[in-house]
């Protein structure tokens, strides 16, 4: 049985008196066990998604289940065995830490001292922070609550949408380390992620635009399919580079990458040297090119146009 | 069971943890009360009136003489002619000028008539109102007494207590008012932010999905409220007994009893008003203006409904607070019981079945 | 990016933000130049914000001085606000006007004149290409475009300076560059770029780069220097060394 799946889901909102299609004709699965992530930019439908399968939304069209239980009919069965952490932050402000985890518990009809094995790595860098109210903490801080929130009564899957947003490089990455902890103890994970360096740490991986899934599958796997050879190339003066790269008639794409610039060409068997002379005669100094393997976010570009 | 004790708990710290709604919540009844207990009677204390005693006998003296005696009036001795009068009025010297007809006596005597002017300052038709029911009511009274000595003659005159006593005629009508009123803040527009927060902080959406039933998030968000507006019903009747002197008359068990109807009918409005918003800014507005304005305008507090005109007549039956008004009044002060206000209580609970099904037919399960 | 003449725009002097006992910014000291894309790195809570709101004159500090765009943070930040640019991701423009609108309104509110409004606008939408949706909501428009003309708004008067709080969180990865292609831009105009992001190979595109733990900038430089002094691959790399040091978690 598969912990998650979506058979051609549709969903539509009104906006200004027209309809947006926010998902699309959507359907993947997750395996047990499996760290499925969502990648795509807001407003590509990820939110949609994690409402609908967690029984708050309903579908416009299609079929998805949780665990085998279909999420329109048996929400009931559904809301006793997952735990969900919306994009928002969305635990009581004027709460300590630990009311807000004591009343978690309790909703989910658990204590803390019963699952505490589970939250207890989390949890513990918020243990000096207890009585503080969970308005005065650091973003990094309110999402390692807001997980241990999530995760108190031991879900079978974990739905994160979006856990990472706003938050500074140190603390997601300690979250995502968090997670494949989490992984480890046999917790099916499904979050979204609007960072695409983020989507590397996932098993498999969809990436999703405009309500449409691009593709699924693992990352390596998407990375291997991209099929053009992709240059990194830098100068001393990475503006005028750009824009000189950009008007190469060989060009396909270019886009700044931090330090370099990913160039894919329209002909994918030219010889490196045109590209070097060109770049010599646009006047720039130290210029190396590289051919190097493509990122997520590569792949992504590509398959977004 | 555990679940309901610890929401109901997390809603207390809610509530104490913030010092604006505790304000609201337990300060404003009590000031509220004070304020509209109070006000009415310190306004007609010592007010200035001219007296014109185009007569000078007997009767007239006496009546003159019961009005000076009352503490509501001060009679301003230096007028003596209808031209002062005028002048008096417009400098806003007095508010009210009392004109004994000539021979007044006498009329009185052989006619069994006299004409006595009562002439008030109504730039403010309320207070003049007041003004003149008193000194009718003093006329009225005098009239009493002599018709008593007629029958018996030498029965000694006795000190007669006013028929309405207007220390007390603020409150009574005020402390209905308030109570139908505060009751229904805290029940029904607090109860409904209190909701319709938790939709807007996203906290909702995690308690949706948790395995606590949504309903009895409905429930635990409630009793809370449920509890302060009984804490303020306590507040409010033991206030008026002891510092504004507000008897009760009929059963309080009564009293009691249909406050509490009154507070489930509030309360499933509330619940109604959080089905229909998403927002703490709309969930206030509604409740303000959707509840509070009928409240003060419709329920017959501040204006009585006999007079409105019928379309606003028909439209003040619809207003719970009326109803609840009339128990009230009709309990606490004329100390009617069951009998004479089943009618009211019912149509209070119609009306929270109503409010009741229509909020559970348009709660949602999901988002 | 174009320095003819090394020209400072903004320079801070021992600025320091108190919070009673709690000091959010401790004696913070830079200078940025002009048409400079000067890149504010910091984790959550290390007091970038705080930096941000004083040098922008919505704050005052709790000592130290500062000058922005030649005015003085104590007295005159009314000239400063005149000659600054503020977009952050999380307010830019009114949902409920129309592009055209919210152009308008803020040529207004930094005083421009109706005639310079009404050319300097139509350029603008023909230049973001948004000619046929003009007159509809902003509220109708997808994310990237909203923050791309957040931007050309927040430099509509042709400010000094332009800060941006986070300007490209959630945006898809081509919008970004393309966002990014408007800094570089407007760089190349002489508008001074400050700018925070949460992106680390957005801190590559950057002149230079100030990295704040804890209330105290820990390392400023161009990103190729900040890497060889680290020894690292890249910034990313930089950054977690210096702010896994962090001991405050806001």
């Amino acid at each position: 049985m598969k912990a998650v799946e979506l058979e051609n889901i549709f969903k539509s909102y009104p906006i200004k008196k027209t309809s947006v299609q926010v998902v699309d004709d959507v359907s993947f699965s997750v395996d047990d066990g499996e760290l499925f992530g969502l990648i795509g930019p807001d407003g590509a439908g990820k939110t949609s998604i994690f409402r609908i399968l967690t029984t708050l939304l309903l579908a416009d069209k299609g079929n998805a289940k949780v665990l085998g239980y279909d999420v329109v009919k048996d929400w009931k069965s559904i809301r006793n065995i997952i735990g969900y952490m919306p994009g928002r932050f969305s635990l009581y402000q004027d709460l300590t830490v630990e009311e807000n985890l004591e009343f978690f518990a309790t909703i989910f009809n658990t204590t803390i001292r019963e699952n505490y094995k589970l939250v207890e790595d989390i949890y513990k860098q918020l243990e000096p922070f207890k009585t503080r109210r969970a308005g005065k903490l650091s973003g990094g801080m309110k999402q390692k609550l807001a997980l241990s929130c999530a995760l108190i009564h031991k879900p079978k899957v974990l739905f994160l949408d979006e856990p990472t947003t706003g938050v500074d490089p140190v603390s997601r990455k300690e979250f995502w380390e968090m997670l494949k902890r989490l992984k480890s103890q046999g917790i099916t994970i499904l979050v979204s992620t609007p960072y695409m360096d983020e989507a590397k740490l996932c098993d498999r991986i969809a990436l999703i635009q405009n309500g449409k899934i691009l593709k699924i599958d693992t990352p390596q796997n998407i990375m291997d399919s991209f099929d053009k050879n992709l240059f990194a190339v830098r100068s001393e003066n990475m503006f005028k580079l750009l824009n000189d790269l950009r008007t190469f008639n060989n060009t396909e794409s270019c886009f700044a990458f931090g330090e370099f610039h990913h160039l894919t060409l329209k002909d994918n068997d030219i010889n490196i040297s045109d590209l070097e002379k060109y770049i010599a005669q646009s006047g720039h100094l130290n210029a190396t090119i590289k051919i190097i393997k493509p990122e997520i976010e590569d792949c992504f570009m590509q398959l977004m146009k | 069971m555990k679940q309901l004790l610890t929401f109901v708990k997390k809603e207390f710290h809610h509530i104490l943890r913030d010092k604006r709604s505790m304000l609201v919540l337990i300060g404003l009844p009590i000031v509220q009360l004070l304020i509209f207990g109070f006000a009415i009677t310190n306004e007609v204390r010592n007010t200035n009136i001219a007296v014109l005693d185009n007569s000078k006998d007997e009767t007239t003296q006496i009546i003159i003489t019961k009005i000076e005696s009352s503490q509501y009036f001060d009679i301003d001795r230096t007028i003596s002619t209808s031209d002062q009068i005028e002048k008096a009025f417009k400098t806003g010297k007095i508010k009210v000028a009392v004109i004994f007809q000539q021979n007044f006596q006498e009329e009185l005597a052989h006619f069994n008539k006299a004409q006595l002017q009562i002439i008030a300052d109504a730039t403010d038709p309320n207070q003049a109102t007041t003004l003149t029911n008193y000194i009718s009511s003093i006329v009225v009274d005098y009239q009493n007494q002599v018709n008593q000595q007629n029958k018996l003659p030498y029965t000694i005159n006795t000190e007669t207590r006013m028929l309405y006593n207007p220390q007390l005629k603020g409150a009574y009508t005020s402390v209905p008012g308030v109570m139908g009123m505060i009751l229904l803040l805290i029940s029904a527009m607090m109860t409904s932010i209190a909701i319709v927060k938790e939709k807007e902080l996203g906290t909702m959406e995690i308690l949706l999905v948790s395995p606590m039933k949504p309903r009895l998030v409905v429930v635990s968000k409630v009793i809370p409220y449920f509890i302060i507006s009984l804490i303020n019903v306590a507040t409010i009747l033991i206030l008026s007994v002891f510092v504004l002197g507000l008897p009760i008359q009929g059963s309080l068990l009564l009293l009691i009893g249909s406050t509490v109807i009154y507070i489930f009918c509030a309360l499933s409005l509330g619940l109604l008003i959080s089905t229909i918003t998403d927002t703490q800014q709309a969930a206030m507005l509604i409740s303000l203006l959707g509840l509070m304005l009928p409240v003060v305008m419709l329920s017959g507090y501040a204006f009585p409904i006999a007079n409105m005109p019928v379309i606003l007549q028909v439209l003040s039956t619809i207003v719970p607070a009326k109803w609840y008004i009339i128990i009230v009044k009709g309990v606490m002060i004329k100390g009617i019981d069951i009998t004479q206000i089943w009618k009211e209580l019912l149509i209070l609970v119609i009306m929270t079945v109503i409010f009741l099904s229509i909020s559970i037919k348009r709660f949602k399960i999901r988002l | 990016m174009l320095i003819t003449e090394k020209e400072i725009v903004i320079k801070t002097d021992k600025l320091t933000k108190k919070f009673g006992d709690f000091v959010a910014a401790s004696e913070i000291t830079f200078e940025v130049f002009k048409g400079e894309i000067f890149g504010f790195l910091g984790a959550n809570g290390a007091g970038k914000t705080t930096a941000m709101k004083m040098l922008i004159g919505i704050s005052n500090p709790s000592s130290g001085n500062a000058q922005v765009a030649g005015y003085d943070i104590y007295k005159q930040t009314e000239q400063i606000k005149k000659s600054i640019g503020y977009m952050s991701q999380k307010f830019s423009l009114y949902e409920d006007l129309t592009i055209k609108e919210n152009i308008q309104l803020f040529g207004g509110i930094y005083g421009l004149s109706d005639k310079e409004i009404k050319s300097k606008s139509e350029e603008l939408i023909t230049k973001l290409g948004l000619n046929t949706e003009a007159d509809k909501l902003v509220a109708s428009l997808p994310l990237g475009w909203k923050q791309k003309l957040a931007f050309s708004i927040a430099i509509f008067h042709q400010p000094k300076i332009v800060f941006l709080d986070e300007p490209t969180g959630g945006v898809d990865p081509i919008t970004r560059r393309q966002f990014w292609d408007m800094i570089y831009e407007a760089s190349h105009n002489g508008i001074t770029i400050f700018v925070t992001t949460h992106y680390m190979d957005e801190a590559e595109y950057c002149d230079r780069v100030s990295i704040m733990v804890d209330g105290v900038i820990k390392a400023l430089d161009s990103p190729e220097n900040l890497k060889k002094q680290f020894n690292a691959k890249s910034m990313d790399e930089v950054f977690l060394m210096l702010a896994r040091g962090a001991k405050r978690g806001e």
